[in-house]
């Protein structure tokens, strides 16, 4: 019955993987600046930006390489160690590589007394992978989050910017198909 | 939602929800009187008459604490020698397990939190307002930004709000996860764009918030009240609660587990837990019967059965040595396993913990090893008084903010309800121990 607890040591190994097959260096497009930069003014103070910042970079890469947490403090006029210690705080910003699709299950109680363990299960012994875990092929990252704010709808998950009620673990073939 | 037509005289807040959930635009929003409160608040109201309007209504905090809006409205600075940037921010980081009523309001009726939020700001002379959204929000993020587009360009928002001399600027800001991004000072270190770490009170955000200038954090349901306290006044808001309580008002309430129909209502305040479980939600689901409940998130103490006739109000669930929380109960069925239960409560409680002072970082996690041990039979003896020992080291006044103590509410509960059941999980021999 015990959950599995997730430790970094496995989040380094697992993320092994699919960070060989990172690509190219990291760059900051001119687009994704101006974002920033046009985020920056909603501020008293440029800082408060970083964490939208981050949220930038992560959707053109899908994680926050190193020397994006350079690039950002630089904008903004802060340490790169402020940025990191901002990105490694928040569990939605991915500081290793994750995969093209995130799926992230509530495990909070109302989730917990409607099915999550059978779902949680049923996703691990489709995909192969435990919570922290990235598929080899890198279609999918199974991560566990926190109450979603859809109660009512228990089992709840999100696979990227989607929310899913009711999850069935016999359905959740036909779900992944969605997610490509 | 009900499919009987509602009206906002008795439901102000969910009336204008639609069948299908999509919000209303701006033209249909103002044709079931949107932005009539704003209008009426520039044209008749002073600053000063907003604040007392909703002090008069006595409008508790829908986030959970229950502290009246309309006070902490006005420890905020006001006049020629107040600071000339003030700020509020709403709380839209509903993360508290078990919650699910800000969400419906921000996605279904974006406008009347905006609206809410201009005749606020105005009531302290705020220029400028943040909408603190979990990351996860994205449909409400969608649905308030395009009500806020739109209120700019009908000039309920802007230099000058109704063609008035006050102007207000509005944004949403999205975060990046954390639970604890809900407590107030952690909320506003987190939108200046730094870890979530609660700060020390006092300086109260009134006086020194964001960046230091008075700041007012309110919870979304909270917010959305005043544009109709505004409108219909303070005694009709008063009289919403048909007599079933001492505090004013209507509530969001609602139910999850494994109940027939689960959701979430506008009801009276003081409705009772049977009322909105057995009518509302339908009973639990066949097969199963109520073993206890959390009246109001995952940092609320568990009540019983026995209980479910009680008042869901702020002092009468006090009074029953719980909270009412947020006021979404969620039922626990005699299925479960309470040490399993709990188990699940104080994993979440000691990931979230922002690590800032010992009691918690250290004490969630042993609390939930101590758990997951008793929970595989493996307990030794002086576990369960090493728990009730928690229950005091992460209690109130031992921590930094409210986040061990919410998390021993839960603990303290279930150990006083169902100690039999944690006993059970001690080892019987030093074997099931080690396994």
């Amino acid at each position: 019955m015990s959950e599995p607890v997730i430790k970094l040591a496995d989040l380094h190994k697992q993320s092994a993987a699919a960070a060989a097959s990172t690509p190219a260096p990291f760059v900051m497009y001119a687009d994704d600046r101006a974002a920033i930069e046009h985020e920056m003014h909603h501020y008293e103070d440029p800082r408060a930006a970083s964490i939208e910042a981050l949220k930038i970079v992560q959707k053109r890469y899908g994680w926050v390489p190193d020397a994006a947490i350079a690039e950002i403090g630089g904008l903004l006029g802060i340490p790169a160690s402020d940025v990191e210690g901002v990105a490694t705080f928040y569990n939605l910003i991915f500081r290793r590589p994750v995969g093209r699709h995130v799926i992230k299950v509530c495990d909070s109680i109302s989730c917990f007394l409607t099915g999550y363990d059978d779902v949680r299960s049923a996703f691990s012994a489709k995909l192969g992978i435990q919570l922290g875990q990235t598929t080899a092929d890198g279609r999918f990252t199974l991560l566990p989050i926190c109450c979603l704010g859809a109660c009512d709808k228990g089992p709840v998950l999100m696979i990227d910017d989607d929310t899913h009620g009711n999850i069935a673990p016999d359905k959740i073939d036909q779900l992944l198909e969605r997610y490509k | 939602m009900s499919a009987v037509r509602l009206s906002g005289d008795t439901h102000p807040l969910t009336y204008r929800i639609q069948p299908d959930l999509k919000p209303l635009d701006l033209k249909a929003y103002e044709a079931l009187d949107g932005y009539a409160a704003l209008r009426k608040t520039i044209k008749e109201l002073q600053p000063g008459d907003v604040t007392k309007l909703v002090k008069d209504a006595n409008l508790r905090g829908r986030g959970g604490a229950g502290f009246p809006a309309g006070v902490k409205w006005s420890l905020v600075p006001m006049g020629a020698d107040a600071p000339k940037n003030k700020y509020l921010v709403c709380n839209a980081d509903e993360m508290e397990p078990g919650t699910f009523k800000d969400r419906l309001l921000m996605e279904s009726v974006p406008h009347q939190l905006v609206e809410s939020m201009i005749i606020a700001a105005y009531a302290i002379q705020a220029r400028r307002g943040y909408i603190f959204l979990r990351g996860e929000y994205i449909v409400a993020a969608q649905n308030l930004n395009r009500a806020i587009d739109e209120a700019k360009a009908a000039g309920y928002l802007g230099n000058k709000v109704c063609g008035g001399d006050w102007g207000f600027e509005l944004f949403v800001h999205t975060g990046a996860g954390r639970y604890i991004c809900g407590e107030e000072t952690a909320l506003i270190n987190s939108l200046e764009g730094r870890r979530a770490n609660p700060r020390a009170k006092p300086p109260f955000p009134q006086i020194a918030g964001l960046w230091g200038k008075p700041t007012v954090v309110n919870n979304v349901e909270t917010l959305s009240n005043v544009a109709h306290i505004v409108l219909r006044g303070a005694s009709w808001f008063q009289g919403l609660n048909q007599g079933k309580s001492k505090d004013a008002g209507t509530k969001l309430y609602g139910v999850s587990g494994r109940v027939k129909n689960p959701g979430c209502w506008e009801l009276p305040m003081g409705t009772t837990a049977r009322e909105i479980l057995e009518v509302h939600g339908g009973g639990m689901k066949d097969g199963l019967k109520l073993k206890c409940w959390l009246p109001g998130g995952a940092s609320t103490d568990f009540l019983l059965p026995e209980h479910l006739d009680l008042a869901m109000d702020f002092d009468t669930i006090a009074r029953a040595q719980s909270r009412m929380g947020t006021g979404l109960l969620t039922v626990v069925d005699d299925k479960q396993n309470i040490v399993s239960v709990v188990r699940n409560l104080e994993d979440f409680f000691a990931r979230e913990s922002c690590g800032w002072c010992t009691p918690c970082r250290d004490g969630l996690p042993w609390t939930h090893k101590l758990l997951q041990a008793l929970e595989r039979g493996a307990g030794q003896t002086g576990d369960l008084e090493a728990l009730e020992q928690m229950t005091r080291f992460l209690g109130p006044g031992k921590t930094f903010c409210a986040h061990a103590p919410g998390a021993m509410e839960p603990l303290q509960s279930a150990l006083r309800f169902f100690r039999g059941e944690f006993e059970a999980g001690i080892a019987k021999s030093p074997s099931q121990v080690a396994a």
